[in-house]
């Protein structure tokens, strides 16, 4: 056992870190976010390109930068800290990351290199609604090459070029890959609650797609990206909770009341100690989740379910914090602190919300310990 | 990083199972865990407990990390957990040595002179004698520095006066590590002296304490002009402090995630017997949440102190971030127990072991953690470490701190 960061990864982190400090202040995700019909910072996503981020995961031969899935978290966790006004985690972690795991031969060398180099954004659209999305019961119809349907909200959905669409095929839900400047495609902005990243709705009238997998096993496939998929964006979240916790302290460390500086009142710290402490069970969740992601380990299913939900109650909790704790300047439109909480609940909305998680963390659990399956980790 | 064996740990893992699967009988996985804060002060149960510790020593399974010429195996950190997790599956009398090999050996590693360690340290792995820890006060716990049982030079003696409180074991236990006060005149961290005290010398009366669980785990001890060599003296005189802040910086450590973590198989199974709304308790999204969170914060506290273990074999010294294993863990256990029993709904009222849900090992459980939340250091405590220590915020602001100790007011209400 070793849970520690190998040097080179930790190279990898701090580089990131490096250089979003440089390129990607809070400032240049307000910008974004005040920037009526900006849907990111293109600047950024080029730089974040250059830097070989999108394609960490994907092999060389696939235009990639061959890293793995470790190195990957550690960048999702730093472009978290930034807030960073990009498409990552629905460009890499989804799309890539699905075309990366069921593409056919031709849909790699189409695609991987292109969404590696940042020429291409990608998406991931399985909402169609309120509640959180039924797999089994989608509305969207994929037949003969064509879907038809409304998926809503799809995130980044205004940037991205490139759509993995969840939709029911003639056996059963299927993924299709779908070019959204396809004929057939109607793309709608909706207002996003995070504007620092884009909202669409999509409807599809007969829109040429390709299936991405084969025709059975759509649901499993599913499961499987956003198990995946829950990995990554999980650090996203844990960057943007720890680097909340810091601002916070900064400032209560700063702001004086009743003649003391208030992270001097009990009452104060003894919060700012549970949040560091709730972040803390994020994260050991969080490395275990990455470990059994990057050795292909069984236990990602459980550790998936636990790390996305310790992660979005964490960022979530962690930007509720920052507000009080600001007092009347937290809810002032110039202090940052509204950033993160639309962050905050922009992810956690993303891709299942975290009681969901907690949901199909017992199903799974329950089947595990029905088949008299132990604990790999017990204790 | 790897949460996987290492070759070598492997190698240990299958090493340490067969010497178990001789010397010990496999543990049911399905059976409850079980719940031993009420059994713990039979005679007969120490005893088995020190026959399975000397067991153990003799084969060279004990204090794994303690260095050899001492009685230790010279092992990391990760081979005891290795250790740990397959001694775990197995049946085994319960830890009566927590005190002693957690806080209290590294102690005196730390601070003993090479005579002393010599004399206690192998003689306290193996186990047949056992220790206390001889802190608390009746007007000094959280403040442990308040305390006041004093000390006083008499030749090459000291003499002891005064009463110690909560002291764990103390009934069964052959020596205390005790902190005394020695100069009160001089501020109050400033006048402290760390002694071993024998438990069985002229002037120590133990009487143990009734606990709300209805065992008497823990003593009051009381001190009369009982004598200790200066050769018991752990550190410089007044030096006392700085020697109790290793065994509560090792107590941290060692206390991990007390209570709670581990028990989310048992509830899961608890929330498929019972039934709510007509239907398996394990069908209601409100159970399914709160069973998700437990399972979550255990499987977090436990890769949060592999993190440190983790640390800790690479040569780091135990920090102050130890103290979340206990800060989370401790209020983590009583809310499980608490929501055991409200899925047995009327039944939860029921005690007898003989019928009530899953051996009235919950209710046992309700009834012991209220207790882990005090030991070691309160909830407030800890999180105030965290705060000051990890995030460096500002400390509690102290009235008591440069005034000589005699002037300093106290008070408890009798
Ligand atoms: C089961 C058990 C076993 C124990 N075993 C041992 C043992 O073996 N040896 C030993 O020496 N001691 C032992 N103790 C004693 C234990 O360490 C003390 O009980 C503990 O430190 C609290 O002290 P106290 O009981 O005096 O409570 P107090 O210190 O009087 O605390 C009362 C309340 O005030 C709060 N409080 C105190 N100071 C602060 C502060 N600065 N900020 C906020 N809140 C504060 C506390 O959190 C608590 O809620 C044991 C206790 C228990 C329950």
């Amino acid at each position: 056992m070793n849970l520690e960061f190998s040097e080179d990864q930790k190279f990898v982190q701090h580089t990131a870190r490096e250089f979003l400090t440089k390129n990607a202040g809070l400032d240049v995700c307000r910008k974004v976010l005040e920037t009526k019909d900006a849907t990111h910072d293109p600047g950024l996503w080029k730089g974040v390109a250059e830097m070989g981020w999108l394609g960490a995961a994907v092999p060389e031969a696939h235009g990639g930068a061959g890293l793995g899935h470790l190195e990957l978290v550690l960048i999702a966790e730093e472009i978290g800290r930034a807030l960073a006004p990009i498409p990552f985690a629905s460009s890499v972690a989804l799309c890539t990351e699905a075309i990366l795991q069921f593409g056919s031969e031709a849909q790699k060398q189409k695609w991987l290199p292109r969404l590696a180099a940042g020429e291409a954004i990608g998406t991931f659209a399985l909402a169609e609604g309120p509640g959180d999305a039924d797999v089994a019961s989608l509305a969207t119809r994929f037949a003969s090459g064509r879907l038809t349907g409304t998926k809503l909200p799809v995130l980044d959905g205004e940037a991205a070029g490139l759509a993995v669409v969840v939709a029911q095929g003639e056996r059963g839900p299927v993924l299709a890959l779908l070019d959204l400047s396809a004929k057939g495609v109607t793309r709608t902005r909706v207002e996003s609650f995070d504007p620092s990243h884009s909202l669409a709705r999509l409807e599809l009238r007969d829109a040429g797609a390709e299936l991405l997998g084969g025709a059975d096993g759509g649901a499993e496939r599913v499961a499987t990206l956003l198990d995946r998929a829950a990995v990554v964006i999980g650090f996203e979240q844990l960057g943007g909770a720890t680097r909340a916790l810091e601002i916070t302290r900064e400032f209560a460390l700063g702001r004086y009341a009743f003649g003391r500086p208030i992270a001097s009142f009990q009452a104060l710290k003894h919060r700012l100690a549970d949040l560091y402490a709730k972040i803390e069970i994020a994260r050991s969740n969080g490395y275990y989740a990455a470990w059994a992601l990057s050795s292909g380990n069984d236990e990602l299913a459980l550790a998936a379910c636990s790390f996305r939900a310790a992660a979005s109650d964490a960022f979530e909790s962690a930007a509720q914090e920052m507000i009080q704790i600001h007092g009347g300047v937290g809810f002032t439109w110039e202090y940052d602190c509204h950033l993160f909480y639309r962050r905050a609940r922009w992810l956690a909305a993303s891709i299942g919300t975290a009681s969901s998680w907690r949901d199909l963390l017992i199903t799974r659990l329950v089947a595990r310990q029905g088949q008299g399956g132990g604990d790999a980790h017990a204790e | 990083m790897d949460f996987d064996d290492t070759p070598q740990e492997a190698a240990f893992r299958a090493k340490a199972r067969a010497w178990l699967e001789q010397h010990a009988k496999p543990r049911d996985p399905n059976a409850i865990a079980p719940n031993l804060l009420g059994e713990r002060e039979s005679a007969d149960v120490i005893q088995k407990a020190k026959d399975w510790q000397a067991t153990k020593f003799d084969a060279g399974w004990a204090c794994l990390t303690w260095p050899k010429e001492y009685g230790g195996q010279g092992l990391g950190r990760l081979e005891a957990v290795v250790w740990g997790q397959e001694e775990g599956k197995f049946e085994t009398p319960p830890n009566i040595y927590g005190i002693g090999h957690g806080m209290l050996g590294p102690t005196l590693m730390a601070h003993g002179s090479e005579e002393q360690k010599q004399k206690y340290i192998r003689e306290m792995a193996r186990g047949q004698v056992v220790w206390c820890q001889l802190f608390s006060e009746p007007d000094a716990g959280s403040d442990l520095a308040g305390l006041r049982t004093s000390a006083v030079k008499d030749g090459g003696d000291w003499v002891l006066n005064g009463q110690k409180i909560w002291s764990t074991g103390a009934h069964f236990c052959d020596w205390g590590m005790i902190v005394t006060r020695t100069d009160p005149n001089a501020a109050k961290h400033a006048g402290l002296t760390y002694f071993i005290v024998d438990m069985h010398a002229k002037g120590v009366e133990v009487r143990p304490i009734k606990q709300i669980n209805g065992g008497s785990g823990f003593n009051e001890v009381f001190f009369t002009d009982v004598r200790v060599p200066d050769a018991n003296r752990l550190g410089a005189v007044g030096d006392g402090w700085r020697v109790a802040i290793t065994t509560l910086m090792n107590e941290r450590v060692a206390i991990g995630a007390g209570g709670g973590a581990g028990r989310y198989r048992d509830l899961i199974k608890l929330a498929q017997e019972t039934r709510r709304n007509g239907r398996p308790a394990i069908e209601d999204s409100a159970v399914r949440q709160k069973l998700a969170d437990f399972y979550i914060q255990s499987k977090g506290l436990q890769f949060t102190s592999y993190r440190t273990l983790s640390a800790l074999s690479r040569g780091a010294t135990p920090g102050p971030e130890g103290a979340i294993g206990k800060a989370v863990g401790a209020p983590m256990g009583q809310e499980m127990a608490h929501f055991a029993l409200e899925l047995q709904g009327a039944m939860g009222a029921v005690a007898d072991a003989a019928i009530a849900p899953q051996d009235a090992v919950w209710q046992e459980m309700y009834l012991g953690t209220p207790g882990l939340r005090i030991a070691g250091g309160t909830d407030e405590i800890l999180k105030n470490i965290i705060a000051e220590r990890v995030l460096r915020l500002p400390p509690e602001i102290r009235v008591d701190k440069d005034r000589p100790f005699r002037e300093i007011p106290t008070g408890s209400v009798k």
